[in-house]
Protein backbone atom coordinates (compact mmCIF):
# COMPACT_ATOMS: atom_id res chain seq x y z
CA UNK A 1 0.00 0.00 0.00
CA UNK A 2 3.08 2.24 1.33
CA UNK A 3 4.67 1.74 -2.56
CA UNK A 4 1.02 2.29 -4.71
CA UNK A 5 0.91 6.02 -2.74
CA UNK A 6 5.01 6.57 -3.05
CA UNK A 7 3.82 5.80 -6.95
CA UNK A 8 1.27 8.17 -7.47
CA UNK A 9 2.95 11.03 -5.31
CA UNK A 10 6.02 10.21 -7.95
CA UNK A 11 3.69 11.29 -10.69
CA UNK A 12 2.30 13.90 -8.65
CA UNK A 13 5.59 15.29 -7.98
CA UNK A 14 6.29 15.43 -11.13
CA UNK A 15 4.16 18.21 -11.99
CA UNK A 16 4.05 19.63 -8.80
CA UNK A 17 8.04 20.18 -9.55
CA UNK A 18 6.80 22.34 -12.46
CA UNK A 19 4.58 24.78 -10.51
CA UNK A 20 7.06 25.34 -8.02
CA UNK A 21 9.44 27.27 -10.62
CA UNK A 22 7.07 28.55 -13.07
CA UNK A 23 4.69 31.09 -11.89
CA UNK A 24 3.50 31.80 -15.50
CA UNK A 25 1.82 28.51 -14.94
CA UNK A 26 -0.05 29.10 -11.53
CA UNK A 27 -1.29 32.10 -13.19
CA UNK A 28 -2.40 30.64 -16.16
CA UNK A 29 -4.39 28.03 -14.08
CA UNK A 30 -6.43 30.99 -12.32
CA UNK A 31 -6.69 33.83 -15.57
CA UNK A 32 -9.86 32.32 -16.80
CA UNK A 33 -11.79 31.54 -14.20
CA UNK A 34 -10.73 35.17 -12.85
CA UNK A 35 -11.55 36.72 -16.34
CA UNK A 36 -14.65 35.15 -16.40
CA UNK A 37 -15.97 36.07 -12.96
CA UNK A 38 -15.12 39.66 -14.09
CA UNK A 39 -17.27 39.84 -17.22
CA UNK A 40 -20.22 38.10 -15.60
CA UNK A 41 -19.52 39.85 -12.13
CA UNK A 42 -19.84 43.61 -13.56
CA UNK A 43 -23.09 41.78 -15.72
CA UNK A 44 -25.02 40.86 -12.38
CA UNK A 45 -23.48 44.24 -11.21
CA UNK A 46 -25.34 45.97 -14.34
CA UNK A 47 -27.90 43.72 -14.05
CA UNK A 48 -28.78 44.89 -10.57
CA UNK A 49 -28.48 48.57 -11.48
CA UNK A 50 -30.76 48.09 -13.92
CA UNK A 51 -33.62 45.85 -12.58
CA UNK A 52 -33.32 46.32 -9.17
CA UNK A 53 -33.84 44.05 -6.31
CA UNK A 54 -35.28 41.21 -8.88
CA UNK A 55 -31.69 40.92 -10.27
CA UNK A 56 -30.07 40.21 -7.14
CA UNK A 57 -31.29 36.93 -6.87
CA UNK A 58 -30.87 36.48 -10.46
CA UNK A 59 -27.36 37.91 -10.23
CA UNK A 60 -26.40 35.72 -7.76
CA UNK A 61 -27.25 32.44 -9.39
CA UNK A 62 -25.20 33.54 -12.67
CA UNK A 63 -22.42 33.92 -10.54
CA UNK A 64 -22.85 30.83 -8.74
CA UNK A 65 -23.33 29.02 -11.85
CA UNK A 66 -20.30 30.73 -13.75
CA UNK A 67 -18.58 29.45 -10.13
CA UNK A 68 -19.27 25.74 -9.84
CA UNK A 69 -18.71 25.21 -13.58
CA UNK A 70 -15.30 26.39 -13.21
CA UNK A 71 -14.85 23.82 -10.87
CA UNK A 72 -16.48 21.20 -13.07
CA UNK A 73 -14.05 22.60 -16.10
CA UNK A 74 -10.84 22.92 -14.62
CA UNK A 75 -11.44 19.20 -12.98
CA UNK A 76 -11.84 18.00 -16.49
CA UNK A 77 -8.34 19.90 -17.69
CA UNK A 78 -6.67 19.35 -14.90
CA UNK A 79 -6.85 15.70 -15.31
CA UNK A 80 -6.45 16.00 -19.27
CA UNK A 81 -3.90 18.06 -19.31
CA UNK A 82 -1.63 16.54 -16.63
CA UNK A 83 -1.69 13.45 -18.93
CA UNK A 84 -1.18 15.79 -22.24
CA UNK A 85 1.81 17.47 -20.48
CA UNK A 86 3.54 13.51 -19.91
CA UNK A 87 2.53 12.88 -23.65
CA UNK A 88 4.45 16.00 -24.48
CA UNK A 89 7.18 15.41 -22.72
CA UNK A 90 7.67 11.75 -24.75
CA UNK A 91 7.81 10.82 -21.13
CA UNK A 92 4.98 8.41 -20.65
CA UNK A 93 7.07 5.68 -22.48
CA UNK A 94 9.13 5.97 -19.22
CA UNK A 95 5.93 6.30 -16.83
CA UNK A 96 4.37 2.95 -18.78
CA UNK A 97 6.77 0.60 -18.43
CA UNK A 98 8.22 1.42 -15.03
CA UNK A 99 5.29 -0.33 -11.74
CA UNK A 100 2.97 2.33 -11.80
CA UNK A 101 -0.64 0.89 -12.76
CA UNK A 102 -2.70 2.21 -14.90
CA UNK A 103 -5.69 2.73 -11.81
CA UNK A 104 -2.28 4.71 -10.31
CA UNK A 105 -1.86 7.21 -12.98
CA UNK A 106 -5.50 7.58 -12.78
CA UNK A 107 -5.33 8.67 -9.43
CA UNK A 108 -2.55 10.98 -9.94
CA UNK A 109 -4.01 13.02 -12.53
CA UNK A 110 -6.89 13.22 -10.23
CA UNK A 111 -4.70 14.58 -7.55
CA UNK A 112 -2.92 17.00 -9.52
CA UNK A 113 -6.65 17.77 -10.60
CA UNK A 114 -7.51 18.74 -7.65
CA UNK A 115 -4.95 20.94 -6.89
CA UNK A 116 -5.40 22.33 -10.19
CA UNK A 117 -8.64 23.21 -9.61
CA UNK A 118 -8.55 24.81 -6.28
CA UNK A 119 -5.28 26.96 -7.17
CA UNK A 120 -8.04 27.81 -10.25
CA UNK A 121 -11.29 28.42 -8.95
CA UNK A 122 -10.18 30.09 -5.12
CA UNK A 123 -9.08 33.42 -6.61
CA UNK A 124 -12.10 33.69 -8.67
CA UNK A 125 -14.52 32.62 -5.78
CA UNK A 126 -12.58 35.69 -3.44
CA UNK A 127 -13.39 37.98 -5.86
CA UNK A 128 -16.91 37.05 -6.25
CA UNK A 129 -17.16 37.94 -2.59
CA UNK A 130 -14.63 40.82 -2.59
CA UNK A 131 -15.86 42.60 -5.71
CA UNK A 132 -19.49 41.72 -6.06
CA UNK A 133 -21.20 40.73 -2.71
CA UNK A 134 -21.18 37.00 -4.03
CA UNK A 135 -20.15 35.15 -1.24
CA UNK A 136 -20.25 31.61 -2.50
CA UNK A 137 -19.83 29.67 0.86
CA UNK A 138 -23.04 31.31 2.06
CA UNK A 139 -24.36 27.66 0.07
CA UNK A 140 -23.10 25.86 3.50
CA UNK A 141 -21.83 22.40 4.06
CA UNK A 142 -23.76 21.59 1.25
CA UNK A 143 -21.38 22.89 -1.34
CA UNK A 144 -17.97 20.27 -0.46
CA UNK A 145 -21.02 17.80 -2.06
CA UNK A 146 -21.98 20.13 -4.75
CA UNK A 147 -18.24 19.77 -5.60
CA UNK A 148 -17.54 16.46 -5.08
CA UNK A 149 -19.91 16.03 -7.67
CA UNK A 150 -19.01 18.81 -10.31
CA UNK A 151 -15.24 17.44 -9.86
CA UNK A 152 -16.54 13.53 -10.54
CA UNK A 153 -17.95 14.57 -13.42
CA UNK A 154 -14.67 16.27 -14.72
CA UNK A 155 -12.83 13.44 -14.17
CA UNK A 156 -15.20 11.04 -16.00
CA UNK A 157 -14.82 13.38 -19.29
CA UNK A 158 -11.40 13.90 -18.70
CA UNK A 159 -10.89 10.01 -18.53
CA UNK A 160 -13.13 9.76 -21.67
CA UNK A 161 -10.41 12.50 -23.85
CA UNK A 162 -7.66 10.79 -22.07
CA UNK A 163 -9.36 7.55 -23.83
CA UNK A 164 -9.84 8.98 -26.71
CA UNK A 165 -6.07 10.36 -27.00
CA UNK A 166 -4.82 6.73 -26.44
CA UNK A 167 -7.19 5.63 -29.52
CA UNK A 168 -6.66 8.27 -31.75
CA UNK A 169 -3.19 10.25 -30.36
CA UNK A 170 -2.59 14.07 -30.84
CA UNK A 171 -5.07 14.15 -33.53
CA UNK A 172 -7.68 14.16 -30.33
CA UNK A 173 -5.82 16.60 -28.32
CA UNK A 174 -8.04 19.96 -29.06
CA UNK A 175 -11.43 17.80 -27.14
CA UNK A 176 -9.07 18.27 -23.94
CA UNK A 177 -10.39 21.96 -23.94
CA UNK A 178 -13.82 21.96 -25.67
CA UNK A 179 -15.23 18.60 -25.41
CA UNK A 180 -16.91 19.55 -21.86
CA UNK A 181 -18.29 22.61 -23.20
CA UNK A 182 -20.37 20.70 -25.53
CA UNK A 183 -22.17 19.48 -22.10
CA UNK A 184 -23.17 22.88 -20.61
CA UNK A 185 -26.28 23.62 -22.82
CA UNK A 186 -27.89 20.71 -21.13
CA UNK A 187 -26.17 20.92 -17.77
CA UNK A 188 -28.51 24.06 -17.02
CA UNK A 189 -25.86 26.00 -15.85
CA UNK A 190 -27.12 29.93 -15.83
CA UNK A 191 -30.83 28.60 -16.14
CA UNK A 192 -33.39 25.90 -14.94
CA UNK A 193 -33.98 22.92 -16.54
CA UNK A 194 -37.63 24.17 -17.52
CA UNK A 195 -36.35 26.34 -19.79
CA UNK A 196 -35.14 24.01 -22.39
CA UNK A 197 -37.27 21.97 -24.71
CA UNK A 198 -39.31 19.04 -24.00
CA UNK A 199 -37.18 16.45 -25.86
CA UNK A 200 -33.68 18.11 -24.28
CA UNK A 201 -34.93 17.46 -20.77
CA UNK A 202 -33.82 13.65 -20.30
CA UNK A 203 -30.91 14.43 -21.78
CA UNK A 204 -30.19 17.49 -19.15
CA UNK A 205 -31.46 15.23 -16.59
CA UNK A 206 -28.84 12.16 -17.45
CA UNK A 207 -26.00 14.44 -16.49
CA UNK A 208 -25.15 14.80 -13.01
CA UNK A 209 -23.72 18.67 -13.42
CA UNK A 210 -27.85 19.49 -14.03
CA UNK A 211 -28.65 18.13 -10.42
CA UNK A 212 -25.76 19.90 -9.05
CA UNK A 213 -27.12 23.64 -10.69
CA UNK A 214 -31.02 22.72 -9.82
CA UNK A 215 -29.65 22.19 -6.35
CA UNK A 216 -27.53 25.72 -6.27
CA UNK A 217 -30.57 27.70 -7.29
CA UNK A 218 -32.77 25.64 -4.85
CA UNK A 219 -30.12 26.71 -2.16
CA UNK A 220 -29.82 30.16 -3.52
CA UNK A 221 -33.88 31.16 -4.78
CA UNK A 222 -35.43 28.84 -2.11
CA UNK A 223 -33.04 28.51 1.24
CA UNK A 224 -33.59 24.32 0.38
CA UNK A 225 -31.54 21.66 0.11
CA UNK A 226 -32.89 18.97 -2.82
CA UNK A 227 -31.48 16.04 -1.48
CA UNK A 228 -33.10 14.06 -4.67
CA UNK A 229 -31.23 16.11 -6.79
CA UNK A 230 -27.86 15.35 -4.88
CA UNK A 231 -28.88 11.86 -5.10
CA UNK A 232 -29.30 11.96 -8.76
CA UNK A 233 -25.95 13.31 -9.04
CA UNK A 234 -24.19 11.13 -6.80
CA UNK A 235 -25.53 7.82 -8.32
CA UNK A 236 -25.36 9.72 -12.24
CA UNK A 237 -21.96 10.04 -11.40
CA UNK A 238 -21.61 6.29 -10.79
CA UNK A 239 -22.70 5.49 -13.88
CA UNK A 240 -20.21 8.28 -15.57
CA UNK A 241 -17.51 7.39 -13.62
CA UNK A 242 -17.44 3.81 -14.05
CA UNK A 243 -18.55 4.17 -17.99
CA UNK A 244 -15.38 6.43 -18.03
CA UNK A 245 -12.83 3.91 -15.93
CA UNK A 246 -14.05 0.93 -18.45
CA UNK A 247 -13.78 3.00 -21.75
CA UNK A 248 -10.09 4.22 -20.09
CA UNK A 249 -9.30 0.15 -19.39
CA UNK A 250 -10.45 -0.83 -22.79
CA UNK A 251 -8.99 1.74 -24.85
CA UNK A 252 -5.28 1.50 -22.72
CA UNK A 253 -5.43 -2.19 -23.42
CA UNK A 254 -6.20 -1.55 -26.94
CA UNK A 255 -3.27 0.71 -27.17
CA UNK A 256 -1.18 -2.01 -25.75
CA UNK A 257 -1.82 -4.30 -28.65
CA UNK A 258 -2.08 -1.83 -31.69
CA UNK A 259 1.17 -0.34 -30.49
CA UNK A 260 -0.71 3.05 -29.92
CA UNK A 261 2.04 3.06 -26.46
CA UNK A 262 5.06 3.34 -28.18
CA UNK A 263 4.76 5.94 -30.65
CA UNK A 264 2.30 8.14 -28.33
CA UNK A 265 3.01 11.66 -28.95
CA UNK A 266 4.83 11.93 -31.86
CA UNK B 1 18.44 -7.44 -4.65
CA UNK B 2 14.72 -8.73 -4.37
CA UNK B 3 14.15 -12.71 -3.75
CA UNK B 4 15.84 -14.99 -6.80
CA UNK B 5 13.38 -16.03 -9.44
CA UNK B 6 12.21 -19.81 -9.94
CA UNK B 7 14.23 -20.07 -13.09
CA UNK B 8 17.11 -19.42 -11.55
CA UNK B 9 18.75 -19.69 -15.38
CA UNK B 10 16.91 -17.38 -17.45
CA UNK B 11 16.28 -13.78 -16.76
CA UNK B 12 14.50 -13.58 -19.85
CA UNK B 13 12.35 -16.60 -21.57
CA UNK B 14 10.68 -15.85 -24.95
CA UNK B 15 9.00 -18.79 -26.61
CA UNK B 16 7.88 -18.61 -29.92
CA UNK B 17 6.74 -14.71 -30.11
CA UNK B 18 4.48 -13.29 -33.10
CA UNK B 19 3.34 -9.81 -33.41
CA UNK B 20 0.80 -8.90 -36.18
CA UNK B 21 -0.37 -5.48 -37.09
CA UNK B 22 -3.48 -6.54 -39.40
CA UNK B 23 -1.55 -7.95 -42.37
CA UNK B 24 2.03 -6.99 -41.45
CA UNK B 25 4.11 -9.44 -39.40
CA UNK B 26 6.31 -7.64 -37.41
CA UNK B 27 7.67 -11.01 -35.47
CA UNK B 28 7.37 -14.66 -36.28
CA UNK B 29 8.07 -16.79 -33.94
CA UNK B 30 10.67 -15.93 -31.71
CA UNK B 31 12.69 -17.84 -29.41
CA UNK B 32 15.40 -17.17 -27.03
CA UNK B 33 15.99 -16.82 -23.48
CA UNK B 34 18.40 -14.86 -21.78
CA UNK B 35 20.67 -16.46 -18.74
CA UNK B 36 20.48 -14.37 -15.37
CA UNK B 37 24.00 -12.09 -15.46
CA UNK B 38 24.79 -12.10 -19.43
CA UNK B 39 24.17 -9.78 -22.00
CA UNK B 40 22.56 -10.34 -24.88
CA UNK B 41 23.25 -8.53 -28.03
CA UNK B 42 19.98 -7.96 -30.08
CA UNK B 43 20.98 -7.18 -33.66
CA UNK B 44 18.80 -6.56 -36.73
CA UNK B 45 18.35 -3.86 -39.12
CA UNK B 46 15.77 -1.26 -39.37
CA UNK B 47 12.58 -2.76 -39.04
CA UNK B 48 14.06 -6.37 -38.08
CA UNK B 49 11.90 -6.35 -34.75
CA UNK B 50 13.76 -5.05 -31.65
CA UNK B 51 12.08 -2.32 -30.73
CA UNK B 52 8.90 -4.81 -31.00
CA UNK B 53 10.42 -7.37 -28.97
CA UNK B 54 12.62 -4.65 -26.29
CA UNK B 55 8.13 -3.48 -25.87
CA UNK B 56 6.53 -6.91 -25.70
CA UNK B 57 9.74 -7.25 -22.78
CA UNK B 58 8.45 -4.06 -21.26
CA UNK B 59 5.00 -5.01 -21.29
CA UNK B 60 4.27 -2.32 -24.19
CA UNK B 61 2.58 -4.36 -26.62
CA UNK B 62 0.93 -7.71 -26.23
CA UNK B 63 2.40 -9.96 -28.44
CA UNK B 64 -0.19 -11.58 -30.72
CA UNK B 65 0.97 -15.20 -29.71
CA UNK B 66 3.49 -16.68 -27.78
CA UNK B 67 4.87 -16.24 -23.99
CA UNK B 68 7.27 -13.94 -21.78
CA UNK B 69 8.66 -14.34 -18.73
CA UNK B 70 11.04 -11.95 -17.13
CA UNK B 71 12.88 -12.56 -13.98
CA UNK B 72 10.41 -15.56 -13.44
CA UNK B 73 6.88 -13.54 -13.87
CA UNK B 74 5.00 -14.30 -16.95
CA UNK B 75 4.32 -10.47 -18.63
CA UNK B 76 0.74 -11.58 -19.49
CA UNK B 77 0.04 -11.91 -15.77
CA UNK B 78 1.78 -10.39 -13.47
CA UNK B 79 4.36 -7.79 -15.41
CA UNK B 80 4.31 -5.20 -12.45
CA UNK B 81 6.05 -7.49 -10.45
CA UNK B 82 8.71 -7.87 -12.94
CA UNK B 83 8.63 -4.19 -13.79
CA UNK B 84 9.68 -3.31 -10.56
CA UNK B 85 12.70 -5.33 -10.69
CA UNK B 86 14.08 -4.11 -14.67
CA UNK B 87 14.82 -0.89 -16.10
CA UNK B 88 14.86 0.48 -19.14
CA UNK B 89 16.98 3.20 -21.34
CA UNK B 90 16.82 4.74 -24.66
CA UNK B 91 17.33 8.03 -26.43
CA UNK B 92 14.47 8.25 -28.29
CA UNK B 93 12.31 8.40 -25.17
CA UNK B 94 12.99 11.55 -23.05
CA UNK B 95 12.60 12.66 -19.49
CA UNK B 96 10.44 15.75 -18.61
CA UNK B 97 13.00 18.40 -20.02
CA UNK B 98 11.96 20.81 -17.65
CA UNK B 99 12.66 19.44 -14.53
CA UNK B 100 16.39 19.68 -13.06
CA UNK B 101 18.10 15.91 -13.18
CA UNK B 102 17.65 15.41 -9.26
CA UNK B 103 13.80 16.10 -9.64
CA UNK B 104 13.75 13.79 -12.78
CA UNK B 105 15.78 10.96 -10.75
CA UNK B 106 13.20 11.80 -7.71
CA UNK B 107 10.22 11.44 -9.99
CA UNK B 108 11.66 7.79 -10.92
CA UNK B 109 12.74 6.64 -7.17
CA UNK B 110 9.33 7.39 -6.11
CA UNK B 111 7.75 5.45 -9.28
CA UNK B 112 10.49 2.62 -8.31
CA UNK B 113 10.31 3.01 -4.37
CA UNK B 114 13.73 3.38 -3.96
CA UNK B 115 14.79 3.19 -0.13
CA UNK B 116 17.19 6.31 1.00
CA UNK B 117 16.55 7.73 -2.54
CA UNK B 118 18.54 11.03 -1.72
CA UNK B 119 21.56 9.05 -1.28
CA UNK B 120 21.06 6.56 -4.40
CA UNK B 121 20.76 9.72 -6.43
CA UNK B 122 24.40 11.23 -4.55
CA UNK B 123 25.57 7.74 -5.46
CA UNK B 124 24.79 7.74 -9.17
CA UNK B 125 25.72 11.16 -9.57
CA UNK B 126 29.33 10.17 -8.21
CA UNK B 127 29.26 7.16 -10.61
CA UNK B 128 27.84 8.98 -13.70
CA UNK B 129 29.47 11.95 -13.22
CA UNK B 130 26.68 14.11 -12.46
CA UNK B 131 27.41 16.27 -9.74
CA UNK B 132 27.48 19.59 -12.04
CA UNK B 133 24.21 18.87 -13.68
CA UNK B 134 22.34 17.15 -10.91
CA UNK B 135 20.04 20.88 -10.84
CA UNK B 136 19.91 21.92 -14.17
CA UNK B 137 16.63 21.35 -16.49
CA UNK B 138 17.45 17.88 -18.52
CA UNK B 139 16.23 19.85 -21.49
CA UNK B 140 18.85 22.00 -21.43
CA UNK B 141 21.62 19.07 -21.00
CA UNK B 142 24.10 17.71 -23.97
CA UNK B 143 23.54 14.50 -25.69
CA UNK B 144 26.59 12.77 -23.77
CA UNK B 145 25.16 14.66 -20.68
CA UNK B 146 21.69 13.20 -21.80
CA UNK B 147 22.32 9.87 -22.23
CA UNK B 148 24.39 9.41 -18.98
CA UNK B 149 21.16 10.90 -17.07
CA UNK B 150 18.87 8.17 -18.55
CA UNK B 151 21.28 5.73 -17.86
CA UNK B 152 21.10 7.47 -13.85
CA UNK B 153 17.27 7.14 -14.33
CA UNK B 154 17.50 3.29 -15.63
CA UNK B 155 19.93 2.31 -12.54
CA UNK B 156 18.04 4.08 -10.19
CA UNK B 157 16.24 0.61 -8.61
CA UNK B 158 19.30 -0.88 -9.16
CA UNK B 159 17.35 -3.39 -11.81
CA UNK B 160 18.34 -6.99 -12.07
CA UNK B 161 17.38 -6.65 -15.85
CA UNK B 162 18.24 -3.56 -17.59
CA UNK B 163 17.08 -3.07 -21.51
CA UNK B 164 18.89 -1.09 -23.81
CA UNK B 165 17.93 0.16 -27.13
CA UNK B 166 21.02 2.13 -28.52
CA UNK B 167 22.02 3.53 -25.49
CA UNK B 168 25.12 5.28 -27.01
CA UNK B 169 23.35 6.29 -30.21
CA UNK B 170 24.72 10.22 -31.18
CA UNK B 171 27.63 9.73 -28.20
CA UNK B 172 30.59 11.15 -29.35
CA UNK B 173 33.36 7.71 -29.09
CA UNK B 174 34.71 9.06 -25.53
CA UNK B 175 31.29 9.50 -24.27
CA UNK B 176 30.37 6.05 -25.72
CA UNK B 177 33.50 4.33 -24.29
CA UNK B 178 32.64 6.02 -21.08
CA UNK B 179 28.55 4.63 -21.24
CA UNK B 180 29.41 0.90 -21.90
CA UNK B 181 32.80 1.06 -18.96
CA UNK B 182 29.77 1.80 -16.05
CA UNK B 183 27.78 -0.89 -17.58
CA UNK B 184 30.57 -3.12 -17.44
CA UNK B 185 31.05 -2.04 -14.39
CA UNK B 186 27.24 -2.07 -12.96
CA UNK B 187 27.25 -5.95 -14.76
CA UNK B 188 30.32 -6.90 -12.33
CA UNK B 189 29.12 -5.26 -9.37
CA UNK B 190 25.14 -6.44 -9.26
CA UNK B 191 25.13 -9.43 -11.65
CA UNK B 192 22.52 -7.68 -13.51
CA UNK B 193 21.18 -9.47 -17.14
CA UNK B 194 21.22 -6.93 -19.75
CA UNK B 195 19.36 -6.68 -23.30
CA UNK B 196 21.10 -4.59 -25.67
CA UNK B 197 19.86 -3.55 -28.91
CA UNK B 198 22.71 -1.63 -30.83
CA UNK B 199 23.50 -0.70 -34.45
CA UNK B 200 27.28 -0.10 -32.91
CA UNK B 201 28.82 -3.71 -33.53
CA UNK B 202 31.94 -2.65 -31.27
CA UNK B 203 29.74 -2.59 -28.76
CA UNK B 204 28.42 -5.09 -29.06
CA UNK B 205 31.42 -7.26 -29.41
CA UNK B 206 32.74 -5.59 -26.26
CA UNK B 207 29.73 -6.18 -23.98
CA UNK B 208 27.79 -9.14 -25.28
CA UNK B 209 28.42 -12.61 -24.55
CA UNK B 210 25.93 -13.71 -26.44
CA UNK B 211 24.27 -12.28 -29.56
CA UNK B 212 20.43 -12.77 -31.64
CA UNK B 213 19.95 -11.82 -34.96
CA UNK B 214 16.82 -10.49 -36.59
CA UNK B 215 15.64 -10.17 -39.85
CA UNK B 216 12.30 -9.48 -41.25
CA UNK B 217 10.69 -10.71 -37.80
CA UNK B 218 12.72 -13.62 -37.13
CA UNK B 219 15.81 -15.13 -35.35
CA UNK B 220 17.94 -15.81 -38.34
CA UNK B 221 21.25 -16.69 -36.49
CA UNK B 222 22.56 -16.63 -32.50
CA UNK B 223 25.64 -17.44 -30.69
CA UNK B 224 28.72 -15.47 -29.01
CA UNK B 225 30.70 -12.69 -31.18
CA UNK B 226 33.00 -15.23 -31.51
CA UNK B 227 30.96 -18.41 -32.49
CA UNK B 228 29.40 -15.87 -35.11
CA UNK B 229 32.95 -14.66 -36.60
CA UNK B 230 34.09 -18.17 -36.81
CA UNK B 231 30.54 -19.51 -38.45
CA UNK B 232 30.41 -16.43 -41.40
CA UNK B 233 34.56 -16.49 -41.36
CA UNK B 234 34.81 -12.69 -40.61
CA UNK B 235 36.85 -10.17 -38.89
CA UNK B 236 34.06 -8.34 -37.12
CA UNK B 237 30.71 -7.98 -36.02
CA UNK B 238 30.02 -5.12 -38.79
CA UNK B 239 30.89 -7.85 -41.87
CA UNK B 240 28.53 -10.69 -40.37
CA UNK B 241 25.77 -8.20 -39.80
CA UNK B 242 26.53 -7.22 -43.47
CA UNK B 243 26.40 -10.30 -44.66
CA UNK B 244 23.00 -11.41 -42.78
CA UNK B 245 21.23 -8.22 -44.49
CA UNK B 246 21.96 -8.66 -47.39
CA UNK B 247 21.81 -12.60 -48.03
CA UNK B 248 25.33 -12.21 -49.30
CA UNK B 249 26.36 -15.59 -48.04
CA UNK B 250 25.30 -18.54 -45.37
CA UNK B 251 26.55 -19.09 -42.17
CA UNK B 252 29.28 -22.51 -42.75
CA UNK B 253 27.16 -24.51 -40.71
CA UNK B 254 23.68 -23.44 -41.34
Amino acid sequence: MRSMFRRIWGLMYRHLALYRRSWPRLLELAYWPVLNMCIWGFTSSFLRARMGNPAVMAGATLLGGVLLWEVTLRSQMGMSISFLEEMWSRNLGHVFVSPLRPFEMVLALVGMSIIRMLLGTMPAILLAWAFYAFNLFTLGPVLVLFFMNLMIMGWAVALGVVSLILRHGAGAEPLAWGLLFGLAPFSAVFYPVSVLPTYIRPIAYALPTTHVFEGMRGALLHGEIRWDHLAAAFALNIVWLGGAALLFARQFHRARVSGALISIGE
Amino acid sequence: MSAPYPDAMNAIQVENLSKSYGDVRALDGVSFAVPAGTTLGLLGGNGAGKTTTIAMLLGLLVPTSGQITVLGHDMAKDRFEALARMNFSSPYVALPSRLTVRENMRVYGHLYNVAKLDQRIAVLARELDLGEILDRPAGQLSAGQKTRVALAKALINRPELLLLDEPTASLDPDTGDLVRSWLEQYRAESGCTILLASHNMAEVERLCSDVVMLKKGRVVDRGSPDQLLARYGRHDLEAVFLDIARDRRQASDT
